[in-house]
């Protein structure tokens, strides 16, 4: 176990030194470089001194391995200089505000689906080609098509407008402080309600797709066949002898499909003004606050590398065979 | 070639999905001689007008007809799609064909970079390069298409690992034709079936991607019309104009589907092979 995960680890070593690359070289497409007096438009103004508060704040007009050097030596410390906001607060700080939401509005949501996705993959793999099976393949077409801010628009205007049973923007309404203790928690659940049901709706077609993908595979093995061949009752070669082993893969995709969930945090919280890093970025790519942009990017990349490194760790933990044939049959 | 398009026929849903790209992409070109009206005039007199006979699909806050703004949109949905997927080939081809065939440290230096590029949330990055840039039409196709390479880089590196071994390649390179004649000549047509795939299903992808950076009003920018800024203005007006949300979003729900569904169909009836792996690697969302 141990000598597999270190190879792991000196394996995501590139990454890490090519996520602060990627994130150095994006600095400088900061648009401005051609200073042009003969046009004084408003957006050319406000580039040019975005860029020469980019120049003095990360010193880019040092040497470029100097520049480089500084910016690694800052990322390793985590301190990505101060916002170019008014407010003008560390990068750092507004982050850590706003990713636990972010971190759990996409855990919840990961549960959700895998308890969902999980008996919807087993059963319509069980059932394959029956009504179940075929009613959920069309669920899954259309939620791999469905953009999830219309998805967002549409219980918006159903539930929040046209029902009026539930809030369509923030955490908390505005008459919060007045609530006694239990209104404030349903107060705070009924805001979560649609944003979660949005975030899971996309997620939950793909998971139980692949669940059912993975099921199907297992059933076929010859381990299932001797298992009812000595006369098991079927609930427990399927719960028991199949389930576990098609579950096995789906490590590595709740690993993989992380950054997808993060990545669809930006429009749900812009649209439900729901203060997490998602809505944090959105504004900052407004405002050309380009300190926060960096941040968040390396942020949510690093968060995104150990969630798989775990993913990876705990595949080959429950799978033996992993860790044995790792070298070969990988990539 | 004829078995492929009889396995095709017999996909009814694959052979709607293609009957309604081919009629989107006709309305797309048409919009200038079936469009009602101009998309772009506002008329103060009819300020979110409901559908009705004269504006099936209602009109906007400047009194625009949604129906022709939709029309219009389709043009630059629809082309955002093509050119960033067709960027997005280019490159995987190229990297994908040279790690594939060259294999050693050039194909780890390849998939280093594509496990790099997945690392990255890939709205964060879209936004991330955006913030950087002034967006235009052209920067969006760049940004869509520079970031959506890898999947098609991995299909073709994993063609190419088995093709290479095969008779003809080892013939064409005992007679001492050069790398890039055996890979652009004789490897890459065989290996065309997983990237025509790729490209059908990385089409929606980049339609979705589209609309989701226009409906934050990073995308396509106004007055152009494309369906994700229409949806954008929806959601100003989502108390009282609900046809300004529901239909555009119609329309990139079904164009989605039906490319998709033609995608996973034209994939079946080239290799039921392809069936698992194809769809593993591809149909990741974002």
């Amino acid at each position: 176990m141990l000598p597999y995960a270190l190879r792991r680890l000196i394996l995501a070593l590139p990454l890490l030194v090519g996520i602060t690359l990627i994130s150095f070289f994006l600095m400088h497409l900061a648009p401005g470089e051609p200073v042009d007096i003969s046009n004084p438009d408003a957006t050319t103004t406000a580039d040019r001194e975005g860029r020469e508060r980019l120049i003095q704040a990360y010193g880019l007009d040092k040497p470029i391995h100097v520049q480089y050097w500084n910016w690694l030596t800052r990322i390793v410390r985590l301190d990505f200089g101060r916002s170019f906001a008014p407010d003008a607060r560390p990068v750092l700080q507004k982050i850590r505000e706003r990713l636990p939401i972010t971190l759990a509005l996409n855990v919840a949501e990961m549960m959700i689906i895998v308890m969902l996705a999980i008996p919807i993959g087993v059963i319509s793999a069980t059932r394959q080609y029956s009504r179940f099976d075929k009613v959920t393949t069309v669920f899954v077409f259309v939620g791999f098509a469905t953009p999830d801010f219309w998805l967002a628009l549409m219980l918006m205007i159903l539930f929040g407008v046209q029902l009026g049973w539930l809030p369509i923007s923030g955490l908390r309404s505005p008459t919060w402080e007045y609530l006694s203790f239990w209104r404030q928690q349903w107060d705070f659940l009924s805001h979560l309600i649609l944003p979660i049901l949005v975030a899971t709706f996309g997620g939950l077609a793909s998971f139980s797709r692949y669940m059912r993908q993975s099921m199907l595979e297992v059933v076929r093995q010859d381990y299932i066949q001797s298992a009812r061949a000595k006369g098991l009752a079927e609930p427990v070669v399927i719960g028991k002898h199949a389930l576990r082993n098609a579950l096995l893969p789906i490590v590595t995709i709740l690993g993989l499909s992380l950054p997808g969930l993060i990545g669809g945090s930006v429009i749900i919280e812009s649209i439900f003004a729901i203060p997490g890093m998602g809505q944090l970025m959105v504004q900052a790519v407004y405002e050309r606050d380009y300190p926060v942009i960096m941040g968040n990017l390396v942020i949510v990349a690093l968060l995104t590398l150990g969630a798989n490194l775990i993913a990876d760790l705990t595949y080959s933990l429950v799978d033996p065979r992993i860790r044995v044939a790792a070298r070969r049959s990988r990539r | 070639m004829r078995s492929f398009w009889r396995a095709l026929r017999r996909n009814q849903l694959a052979l709607a999905g293609g009957v309604v790209v081919v009629f989107v992409a006709v309305l797309a070109i048409l919009a200038p001689v079936i469009a009602p009206m101009d998309p772009n005039r506002p008329d103060v007199k009819k300020i979110l007008d409901s559908p009705s006979s004269r504006h099936p699909l209602g009109t906007d806050q400047l009194g625009r007809d949604v129906l022709a703004r939709m029309l219009y949109g389709a043009r630059v949905s629809l082309a955002v799609g093509f050119v960033s997927v067709g960027i997005a080939t280019l490159i995987g081809i190229a990297l994908g064909s040279a790690a594939g065939y060259h294999g050693g440290t050039i194909d780890a230096m390849v998939m280093r970079l594509v496990d790099l590029m997945l690392v990255f949330p890939r709205f964060f990055l879209l936004l991330a390069v955006l913030g950087f840039l002034r967006p235009s039409i052209w920067t969006i196709m760049a940004v869509i298409g520079l970031t959506g390479w890898m999947s098609v880089a991995r299909l073709v590196r994993a063609e190419f690992l088995s093709l290479r071994e095969r008779e003809f390649v080892l013939w064409s390179q005992s007679i001492g034709a050069s790398a890039f004649r055996i890979i652009w000549r004789h490897i890459l047509p065989n290996a065309i079936a997983p990237v025509l795939v790729a490209i059908t299903l990385g089409i929606p992808a980049a339609i979705l991607a589209e609309s989701g950076l226009s409906f934050l009003g990073l995308g396509v920018q106004p007055p152009h019309a494309t369906w994700g800024n229409i949806l954008s203005e929806g959601k100003d007006a989502i108390e009282i104009g609900w046809w300004l949300s529901v239909y555009p979003g119609l329309a990139i729900l079904v164009t989605v589907l039906s490319y998709n569904l033609l995608g996973e169909g034209i994939r079946d009836a080239l290799d039921p092979r392809l069936r698992q792996s194809v769809g593993r690697i591809v149909s990741r969302r974002r």
